[in-house]
């Protein structure tokens, strides 16, 4: 019963696995696949001569949307309501799963399908549904590898990134008793052939959220597979998952964003399906739930705001060479890579979280690609000020006298001067020891020291001054 | 390549250099008192270019150590000495992309107030300084090696850095320019980055040496030498590729001209 009450409280934060944010663990094809599609995406993007304005225009859009997410959401529950569709208001996970338990209940649901959605990862709805005797059935092509693999997502687009056509062959022989293929085709066909049974047999379809646009109540669905419209179209009920800030004031602003997803997402000129659901077919049953889930904290952080701007097309995670190299279950949440690192510690919290945003070299890639132009390396650097400003775990006493330490030393010349001798000293001996501790063994333990010089700069410098 | 398209910060670049003008050089801790040689060669390039070059002997550092790893009031203190002391200046030249970007970009986030970024504003990185001041795209240097240009991170997506140090390495004569496969890939050293979350750090360099035995070249320039320090460090590591060295670009720009 207690693991049932900790499944409803939603995805619990893995700090187990940030280890790998530290030493790497991840299958380097995934770091390979994610390189690759990232020089792709950004060779596709840079064809578009006013690719750099879309993201300016698509920035400025989320900054009105997000500033004035109380009257749009509003408006956008109303239009929903006058085309019959239930709208449910969700303040974080726990509530979320209630609701959806019920309405799983009121149309005595047994069998679920799902289309892609991150926000029920946050949830960990399918633990929950499974844990009422529901069944759920991920449809999506990589959440349904994953799900067979009993593993979470390493990406937020592309599901399964870390596996390859051999690993999910074996998988689907293992699981599914189909006799052993890498062949693309083959296993996308033996994925259908088990999917397609499941979409008729549901009794409900639960789908994600791209942009829920307020002035007309659309919800916008884009995927590749088809799997999202028999999803969602086939069975009685259509359950809408969607974080509040996913919301766009009017549908005239949605072509830049369906340009932008695509193209920094999959590459893609547009996703092969892009759905407009306008709300439920006649005889069927629609409900959209929308779930703060943490996501109103960001919204106490002016700085920070920029945050909620996501839509979540994975462009950072493939451009992160610390993504690449530690992998998706390393940032010990539902968002890996750089957007995690900055929006997990907002959602379950730095106390958690606080490690995370020191994932980075701070090189900016990330912010390079971003399609809307969110400024994640700077907000990598704010999250840290607040991660050792406020109880985390990256807040630490020590650290903190350190540097406290190093200012004194770096405000004045003769004390800077003083300090530089002992550092210069640390390093030459340090030659000649066997063992470094500490930071200076995480160093050396692959890079040479540099070989101190017999004077400083300023010394030398004197010199020559004093020559001339 | 395309540019980062978010407003790099603003530079003061007017009113324009006038000939005579005095430079102010901000030389980085760890290039002061590890590679005096960098200073010294940069010092050189500006006195070449008949600047007057002097080095205020109160400075320390800008305090960037403490910012990025979250220590913003011990940053302040720091930014706030480096005010004190290149108040007076009109040009700040600094030889590392990543201070300049720091002074440039993120005093501002620490201590917003006109006196201080003003004076953030007014630092200079080296190379940015010779091409888009002074105008210079030949420092007269002669370096007969193959060579690859690392261009830093914070230098080329804060600041937008990049053509300036091509530009002028383009000019060297007897060199042969080596390009760098994946040249905009972080080297993995990132400040404290490098110790906090040593075995990404590692496998990121690991991966930007293979690249630099993959380009060719016998000796990588960069216009960070911080990066160098992480780089250099692991190609001595291994006996394979020992013999690359690393330079600053400065180095390079001086070379062959006495």
């Amino acid at each position: 019963m207690s693991e049932h009450i900790q499944h409803l409280s939603g995805a619990k934060f893995h700090a187990q696995e940030t280890k790998g944010l530290y030493e790497p663990v991840a299958p380097p094809a995934l770091g390979a696949t994610a390189e690759r599609s990232s020089k792709h995406n950004i060779a596709e993007a840079a064809k578009i001569p006013y690719f750099q304005q879309w993201r300016e225009a698509a920035h400025q859009i989320k900054r009105y949307a997000i500033s004035n997410l109380d009257k749009l959401l509003v408006q956008f529950e109303r239009n929903l309501s006058a085309k019959g569709v239930t709208v449910l208001w969700a303040e974080d996970a726990a509530e979320a799963n209630r609701l959806v338990l019920e309405i799983a209940r009121e149309h005595k649901v047994r069998s679920v399908v799902k289309s892609k959605s991150m926000l029920s990862e946050e949830l960990e709805l399918n633990q929950v549904l499974s844990d009422a005797g529901i069944e759920p059935v991920e449809t999506d092509l990589g959440e349904y590898i994953v799900q067979l693999a009993g593993q979470r997502p390493v990406h937020i687009v592309t599901p399964a990134i870390h596996m390859s056509a051999e690993d999910v062959g074996r998988l689907f022989a293992a699981r599914l008793g189909e006799p052993f293929t890498a062949e693309h085709e083959q296993l996308t066909d033996i994925a259908r052939r088990h999917l397609r049974q499941r979409y008729l047999e549901a009794d409900m379809g639960i789908s994600g959220c791209n942009f829920g646009i307020a002035d007309t109540g659309t919800i916008v669905i884009v995927e590749n597979e088809g799997n999202a419209g028999l999803s969602t179209a086939t069975p009685p009920v259509h359950l809408v998952m969607m974080g509040i800030e996913k919301i766009l004031p009017s549908i005239t602003y949605l072509p830049v964003f369906l340009n932008l997803l695509a193209r920094s997402g999959t590459g893609q000129k547009l996703t092969t399906y892009t759905h407009l659901i306008h709300g439920p077919a006649p005889g069927r049953r629609m409900y959209v739930l929308l779930l703060d889930n943490g996501r109103t904290n960001v919204l106490a952080d002016m700085a920070a705001l920029a945050a909620l701007f996501c839509i979540r097309c994975g462009a950072c995670l493939n451009a992160c060479p610390v993504y690449r190299c530690a992998g998706g279950w390393a940032y010990g949440w539902v968002y890996p890579g750089p957007i995690g690192a900055i929006l997990t510690p907002h959602l379950v919290g730095l106390k958690q979280a606080g490690i995370l945003p020191f994932a980075s070299s701070l090189c900016g890639a990330c912010g390079e690609v971003c399609p809307v132009k969110i400024d994640i390396p700077h907000q990598l650097v704010h999250m840290r000020h607040r991660a050792v400003s406020e109880p985390s775990p990256a807040r630490s006493l020590t650290e903190q006298f350190t540097w406290m330490l190093w200012s004194w030393f770096m405000c004045g010349p003769r004390r800077y001067r003083l300090a530089m001798w002992a550092v210069r000293l640390g390093v030459r001996l340090a030659a000649w020891l066997p063992w470094h501790p500490g930071k200076l063994g995480a160093w050396t333990r692959g890079r040479q020291l540099p070989r101190p010089p017999k004077a400083a700069f300023r010394r030398l410098w004197r010199q020559v001054e004093s020559d001339e | 390549m395309r540019s980062s398209g978010w407003p790099h910060a603003p530079r003061e670049d007017s009113p324009p250099y006038q000939r005579g003008q005095t430079v102010a050089l901000f030389i980085p801790c760890y290039v002061d008192q590890f590679y005096p040689q960098v200073a010294m060669a940069t010092a050189k390039l500006l006195r070449r270019q008949g600047v007057p070059v002097v080095f205020p002997q109160e400075q320390t550092c800008c305090g960037q150590p403490a910012f990025n790893s979250g220590y913003w009031d011990q940053a302040r203190r720091v930014i706030h000495h480096f005010c004190r002391v290149f108040r007076d200046y009109r040009w700040i030249v600094c030889p590392s992309g990543s201070c300049t970007a720091m002074c440039r970009v993120f005093f501002e986030h620490v201590d917003a107030r006109q006196e201080i970024v003003s004076v953030g504003r007014r630092v200079f990185e080296l190379t940015e300084f010779l091409v888009d001041i002074l105008s210079v795209t030949d420092t007269g240097a002669t370096f007969p090696h193959k060579v690859t240009l690392h261009s830093g991170c914070h230098g080329r997506r804060e600041l937008g850095l990049l053509e300036a140090p091509l530009t002028l390495l383009r000019n060297v004569r007897g060199m042969t320019y080596c390009e760098l496969p994946n040249i905009e890939e972080c080297c993995g050293f990132g400040g404290t980055f490098s110790v906090k979350m040593p075995g990404v750090s590692l496998a990121m360099g690991r991966k930007k040496a293979d690249n630099i035995v993959r380009s060719g070249a016998e000796v990588v320039v960069s216009n960070d030498v911080s990066c160098l320090m992480h780089i250099g460090g692991i190609l001595q590591r291994n006996p394979a590729t020992r013999h690359i060295r690393t330079m600053h670009i400065a180095e390079v720009l001086v070379a062959g001209v006495d």
